[in-house]
């Protein structure tokens, strides 16, 4: 039998974004032994690619900014598919988190009163993100990264040894989570530099993997996005809820090829740049659905004036949410109105003086420059969807991030419901800080309720270890970076931004085919840092991921967020009632595991939160029925009667 | 504009390797980190090399690219002529595990060494007020994705491995500076434990970092020489010297 090595710990957090390590201070905070098991190096997570900054409503640039604004606007960019609940806890908490990481040392830009200065961005009312340029989450891993550093300082001092309470394991892979009678027991990994294997013993296990970018071809993801946690959740027999929904962030790099679907920050446009087609037209004006017409210019020139008067102008239309541009340019680019390379023009060259761009967006000016050769203070930059973010992930509690399964515990982009149909930028960075707290927190209240600590059994570890070498040292197989590449190539084509069902339907047939094919992979090579089999391993978790995606997106007929159907153009208020959720059908081998999806009612927004919005604006999105609990419709307020949906 | 380019790699494990040729197609825009993707794909599919954001944000893809210093996804294949061969090797200051990925973890240790932010105790969270020019010193220094090839290029030790255990290198010198400058970091002895443990003496100011910073940050003249200069100040100052004298070093940390 393969040798591995067992460790015991209260909390294993796989992952080691923003989420990860959040959770993992809390953990320690509360005396647990805490592991931190990350496929990268420690302070590598994804995590640095969130360029605009972290949501909150501080109210430092606009003192009208609270709560119920935050929780307002993140409902309306979900398009009200949100768990309420989700929504609340973070729009409260936010500011607390933010303001907890100038004591851990953050260094934030500010305001002239030398408070966190916020910018404006994509759907939020008022200025509310807090930034450091155009590298927040740059800072946000790092000042995460110094704390836990500091925390092992303590340790060190106070127990002689720096890991007593808080292990960080990086360029480590967890293969399979483990589990006894239902519960979670820990997880089997293996380290990347050697191959070998180690069994993580502990009763709660936080998963902050991120998410499933690297299952399409065109993505601001890299290569660790490919799914794990997600799958790792279905496999140890956890729902994944709202898969169907993915955010294709609007503006990625679209040339040289070697760059595409690299994120131009949505700061660009928050920072004053606007978006035109070929024919010079600022397009956007013509994108504007009905549900956000209330709350965007018509006009360039009030669009322009809002800038600096913000009270007396309405927002111009290139800060409408990342669902409705991304959908825009995918048009104007299938309507001709593109650029040769399949791009609109993003532009700040004409809108700001090149000192101001260079200070506001350095690192867009630095990646534009070094990686595209163009000078984005004397040119426009050339923007197209990319795949960025997957809203669905693993159903929690929304107060205890607590998975299905005794013991599993999901924050991040791995967890699902927060964002319901799409995202709003800004609230990914503030997510991750608000959950991965509370995962760590209740993680560890969960392991003090455990009397008797289940272990995994030598024969179960052995399976698994075997699982995983099964690619290994077998030199007729299929090449593992082929199946990936043809999957993506897939998902791509078949289940993008506007989904056709034939479509979907012939990406399950492929699907199903590139399953057969991942079965049958290769990697020669030892176990020592061997990508090939690193890819190999990683396949299996696409595809089940690819799988949620594709059949929830032909379940669902309507247009919603992240989900855009050509056949169901529009939104549906019946369907608003409804979330899809994905289950495996058969655990066990991959080969025969197959997800099966159904549905569920979406929790009720209670009364005092659906108060918070006006009658008529609710009327777009509920049913008849879902708003009689407003009471009587008053005279004033009384609207034509609903049409039953929008255009999306 | 597809090319067929000649790439020298260094394959091998911390025992033994050698450069290896390989041929390989280069395209329009690409960086060297694509042709190294392409050869994982479709020649050496075991080919070790770490990456992450392709992006230049997360400083994982550090190696050497003609003997120079540099992130493979921040360079691109138009430096260099058709006809060029280009040789990638692994960081030489850290010990090789396999092909382009080395053991970076001496990094890790050094920074763990040097005492964290040090939060004033009478600020609640939210009370924090700096003044943005206040906080652009230290923010520079932040903008480091620690990619390590500051330390990789120090000749204090890139050649000299007996030398790490008292030096702490540039990537730790711009942390120490980051908190001696930040405005409200309590301790204010930096500078002296800069000097005292993480070997800041050893820097003769040949700017070597500043010049492989993908990131731009003036390593050397905004952050050690700031450093050097304040010690050597307080150094000479009497009443310090005196208490220098006087107090044991671990007092002399007690007291900040």
């Amino acid at each position: 039998m393969t040798k591995y090595t067992r460790r015991e710990f209260d909390v294993v957090v796989i992952g080691a974004g923003g989420a990860g390590l959040r959770a993992a201070i809390e953990a320690r905070l509360a005396g647990k032994r805490t592991a931190i098991v990350s496929k990268s190096l420690f302070g590598k997570a994804h995590t640095v690619m969130a360029e605009g900054g972290a949501a909150a409503a501080m109210g430092n640039a606009n003192s009208k900014d609270n709560w119920q604004v935050h929780f307002r606007d993140t409902m309306r960019g979900g398009k009200f598919l949100n768990h309420y609940r989700m929504a609340q806890l973070h729009a409260k908490e936010a500011p607390d988190r933010i303001w907890e990481l100038e004591t851990y040392g953050a260094l934030f830009d500010r305001t002239p009163e030398g408070k966190i200065s916020q910018r404006n961005f994509g759907g939020h009312e008022y200025p509310r993100l807090a930034h450091v340029g155009d590298r927040t989450g740059l800072e946000l891993i790092r000042t995460l990264q110094q704390k836990i550093v500091s925390l092992q300082q303590e340790d060190q001092r106070e127990h002689g040894d720096a890991e007593a309470y808080l292990a960080v394991f990086a360029e480590c892979t967890v293969t399979q989570l483990l589990t006894d009678g239902g519960k979670i027991t820990g997880a089997l990994a293996y380290w990347r530099h050697n191959g070998e294997f180690l069994v993580f013993e502990a009763p709660a296990v936080v998963l902050a993997t991120g998410g499933i970018g690297k299952s399409y071809q065109v993505t601001s993801n890299s290569w660790e996005y490919t799914g794990d946690g997600h799958a790792l959740a279905l496999r140890a027999g956890a729902a994944l809820v709202n898969m169907e929904f993915l955010q294709f962030h609007p503006t990625g790099m679209v040339w040289p090829p070697s760059v595409k679907g690299i994120l131009v920050t949505e700061s660009v446009r928050g920072d004053g740049g606007v978006l035109r087609n070929t024919d010079g037209n600022r397009f956007m004006f013509d994108y504007v659905p009905d549900v956000f017409r209330k709350q965007y210019a018509d006009t360039e020139a009030e669009a322009d004036r809002w800038y600096t008067d913000p009270e007396n102008n309405r927002r111009p239309p290139e800060l409408l949410p990342r669902d409705e541009v991304a959908r825009a340019i995918n048009n104007e680019v299938k309507s001709g109105r593109g650029t040769e390379h399949g791009g609109v023009l993003l532009d700040v060259s004409t809108r700001m003086s090149a000192e101001v761009i260079v200070k506001r967006l350095p690192s867009m000016y630095h990646q534009f420059k070094e990686l595209a050769g163009v000078d984005i203070t004397k040119e426009p930059m050339e923007v197209g969807p990319t795949c960025h973010y997957v809203m669905g992930g693993v159903e929690v509690d929304p107060d205890t991030t607590a998975a299905s399964v005794p013991g599993l515990f999901a924050t991040g982009e791995v967890s699902g419901g927060m964002h319901g149909s799409n995202r709003l930028g800004g609230n990914s960075l503030s997510d991750l800080l608000v959950f991965g707290r509370r995962a760590g927190q209740h993680a560890g209240a969960y392991v003090d309720t455990v009397i008797a600590r289940g272990t995994a059994s030598d024969s179960a570890v052995a399976e698994g270890i075997a699982e995983a070498l099964t690619p290994l040292g077998v030199t007729d197989g299929e090449n593992p970076y082929q199946v990936q590449s043809d999957l993506q190539a897939t998902m791509n084509e078949l289940v993008g931004i506007i989904r056709r069902p034939d479509e979907i339907e012939q990406a399950l047939t492929k699907l199903e085919e590139l399953r057969k094919r991942a079965s049958q992979v290769g990697a020669p090579g030892n176990r020592i840092y061997n990508p090939g089999w690193h890819v190999a391993l990683d396949l299996k978790n696409l595809l089940l991921v690819s799988e949620c995606v594709a059949k929830a997106a032909l379940i669902r007929k309507e247009s919603r967020g992240g989900h855009t159907r050509d056949d169901f153009p529009k939104m549906s208020p019946q369907w608003r009632q409804r979330n899809l959720v994905c289950r495996l059908e058969r655990g066990g081998v991959p080969a025969t595991e197959r997800v099966a999806v159904t549905e569920q009612p979406v929790p009720t927004i209670p009364v005092e939160l659906l108060q918070l919005f006006d009658r008529s604006e609710l009327a777009k999105y509920l049913t008849e029925a879902e708003l009689a609990v407003l009471g009587p419709l008053e005279p004033e307020t009384r609207l034509e009667p609903s049409k039953g949906g929008e255009q999306a | 504009m597809s090319y067929q380019g000649q790439f020298r790699l260094w394959r091998g494990d911390h025992v033994s390797g050698e450069l290896t040729d390989f041929t390989a197609e280069v395209n329009e825009g690409e960086v060297v980190l694509d042709v190294v993707h392409r050869l994982q794909a479709t020649q050496a599919p075991d080919l070790a090399a770490r990456w992450n954001c392709k992006a230049g944000k997360c400083g994982s893809c550090s190696a050497e690219i003609n003997g120079r210093p540099r992130l493979l996804c921040m360079t691109r294949m138009s430096t260099f002529a058709p006809d060029d061969v280009i040789t990638i090797t692994p960081l030489r200051a850290f010990p090789v595990i396999k092909d382009l990925v080395t053991d970076v973890s001496f990094n890790y240790v050094k920074a763990r060494e040097l005492p964290a932010f040090a939060p004033p105790k009478d600020l609640a969270p939210g009370e924090y007020r700096m003044q943005q020019v206040d906080v652009e010193r230290s923010q520079e220094f932040r903008k480091c994705i620690e990619c390590f090839l500051c330390q990789n290029t120090c000749h204090v030790i890139r050649d000299h491995d007996e030398n790490k255990p008292e030096f702490a290198g540039p990537r730790v010198f711009i942390r120490a500076a980051e908190l001696d400058m930040h405005p409200l970091d309590t301790r204010d002895d930096r500078k002296e434990l800069a000097q005292a443990e993480q070997g800041l003496g050893y820097c003769n100011i040949t700017k070597c970092c500043t010049e492989v910073c993908p990131e731009h940050i003036k390593i050397t003249d905004n952050a050690i020489i700031p450093m050097k200069e304040r010690v050597v100040d307080r150094k000479y100052d009497p009443i310090t010297w005196l208490g220098r004298k006087i107090l044991r070093r671990d007092q002399l940390a007690e007291r900040a």
